[in-house]
């Protein structure tokens, strides 16, 4: 198998069975009566942190790639950001029906009046930013360096996420802090110091399979 | 203070006071620690027959809780707090009152009536119940102890024991918890020392063997697993506030005007339910309690 049908017979469809495990979950848990005691909590819950570790999931992708040295890994990326999306587009509507039933002022209200909500939705518009310029369609439109520099946007997205989590915990931070140590790692390995030796460590990788293949 | 009223819920159709006429059955208990089993039926015919709101199940009741002595987690209760020791169980009574001293806990509860209240219980976190509470009212507890004429204000103390109650290992309150009524308060009729739920003595995770739960304040004010009663001048400090001053005040009463500074109070869900309903003032029980609290700044008094 080349590394491209690896990644679309292997690869792309493992992410897609366990991306979309919550999902079946809760749709498992909602037809069988069985959402806990407060379905809307473990709705909100499930999806919100789905979202977050989804996204999580995007941004070690290239860390991933130059550690591992497996370009494949970077085809997958959009697939994984798409679900990270989908988790929190079900997330806010998850919100907006059973918190506010859809009414604009109450969500507004909480928009500007709440910190928490105003971060989760800040995240949230990023990433439907992000979402909707995802197809190779809007990456021509609008150019490799400008497309790129807008998809940035995911790192504001993940630590705006992870206060929202963050500054809705009563006392226990214990779980937010955990993903915001992971977040932590993954922005630092991104910081342009480690940034330029992870790049360096990736090229040469790249290099390596063609390198074997010659000494063989 | 005016009472607004939604037409989906009517206060008085689950107040405790016509489920009080109806339905109170005089359960005359010989200690509190009697398992409340046969002869008890619960509302729930009563409350089913105007369809408005029902009660929370005991599932729910006694599985969704807020006891961060077994972990912070809804569902750590229930699973963990099976290592506390409701019996034998001492109540330390201290302070200004002419009957200090240690009382078991059955005598100092024991030829008094255990009433069965249906209460709305509001937690400051926007979730609430409706819930069939057992117990007798506090201020019987407080009469039988005499107060000075000095004891203003009532602080309730908490079981502190790491081997019993494994979530004070970590310090994410200063342990034991504490929590503080008025005198008024206190001995206002609503205010129930609760030792049972659904007719069943109460569980472990709910509180036992004796919390307090004072129906139109936030639940956090209800102390659990209480061993020491301490009738002072002055007003003392509670757990939440200590813990967060800006966001819980000593009244916690349920206001939906004043909201938590991270979220609204002006709504609240039912647990088990899906959209939610409107808060009252006071928890729909402003009738009964709000003339305590007249030409008080609810806003500040928070």
């Amino acid at each position: 198998m080349t590394g491209g049908q690896w990644v679309r017979r292997v690869l792309k469809p493992t992410i897609w069975l366990a991306a979309s495990g919550p999902s079946v979950w809760l749709l498992w848990c909602f037809f069988s009566g069985d959402l806990g005691h407060d379905p809307v909590k473990t709705i909100t819950w499930t999806t919100g942190l789905s979202a977050l570790i989804l996204l999580l999931c995007t941004l070690a992708i290239r860390p991933l790639r130059a550690l591992s040295g497996w370009q494949g890994l970077v085809l997958a990326r959009r697939l994984v950001g798409l679900w990270a999306y989908w988790y929190a587009l079900l997330h806010f509507l998850t919100y907006a029906l059973f918190d506010r039933e859809f009414s604009l002022a109450g969500i507004g209200e909480d928009i500007a009046k709440r910190p928490w909500i105003t971060v989760g939705f800040s995240a949230f518009l990023i990433l439907t930013v992000l979402a909707s310029t995802s197809p190779k369609r809007a990456l021509r439109a609008l150019g490799g360096a400008r497309w790129r520099s807008l998809h940035r946007l995911v790192y504001v997205a993940a630590v705006l996420g992870f206060f929202h989590f963050l500054w809705l915990v009563k006392l226990d931070t214990r779980e937010p802090m955990v993903y915001g140590l992971i977040l932590l790692v993954l922005l630092v390995v991104r910081s342009p110091m480690l940034g330029r030796w992870f790049t360096r460590r990736g090229s040469r990788s790249r290099k390596r399979p063609l390198a074997a293949d010659h000494t063989q | 203070m005016l009472i607004g009223r939604s037409p989906d819920i009517a206060p008085s159709e689950i107040t405790e006071e016509s489920v009080y006429l109806r339905r109170r059955e005089f359960l005359a208990a010989l200690g509190a620690g009697v398992a409340l089993s046969a002869g008890v039926t619960t509302p729930v015919h009563a409350l089913d027959r105007t369809r408005q709101d029902k009660l929370t199940p005991y599932d729910t009741v006694t599985g969704y809780n807020n006891f961060y002595e077994f972990g912070t987690g809804k569902d750590d209760p229930a699973r963990n707090a099976h290592t506390l020791r409701p019996r034998p169980w001492s109540v330390v009574v201290e302070g200004e009152v002419e009957k200090p001293g240690p009382y078991d806990v059955d005598d100092l509860l024991r030829g008094m009536t255990v009433e069965e209240r249906v209460y709305r219980h509001r937690c400051v976190e926007a979730w609430s119940m409706v819930v069939p509470w057992n117990g007798v009212p506090l201020r019987s507890v407080v009469d039988r102890l005499r107060p000075t004429s000095k004891a203003k204000y009532i602080e309730f103390i908490t079981l502190q024991d790491t081997e019993q109650m494994p979530g004070q290992r970590r310090a994410i309150l200063r342990w034991p918890y504490t929590e503080g009524l008025r005198m008024d308060e206190a001995r206002h009729p609503l205010t129930l020392l609760v030792t049972g739920v659904y007719g069943k003595t109460l569980p472990n995770q709910n509180g036992a063997p004796i919390r307090l739960v004072i129906p139109w304040k936030y639940g956090f004010k209800g102390g659990k697993s209480i061993v020491r009663i301490r009738f002072r001048e002055t007003q003392p400090m509670n757990s939440w506030r200590r813990s967060a001053p800006n966001e819980y005040g000593f009244y916690a009463n349920v206001n939906p005007d004043v909201d938590h500074p991270r979220w609204s109070q002006a709504t609240e869900r039912r647990v088990g339910t899906f959209f939610k309903r409107k808060t009252l003032p006071f928890n729909g029980y402003a009738d009964q309690v709000a003339s305590m609290y007249a030409g008080m700044d609810l806003k500040a008094n928070y």
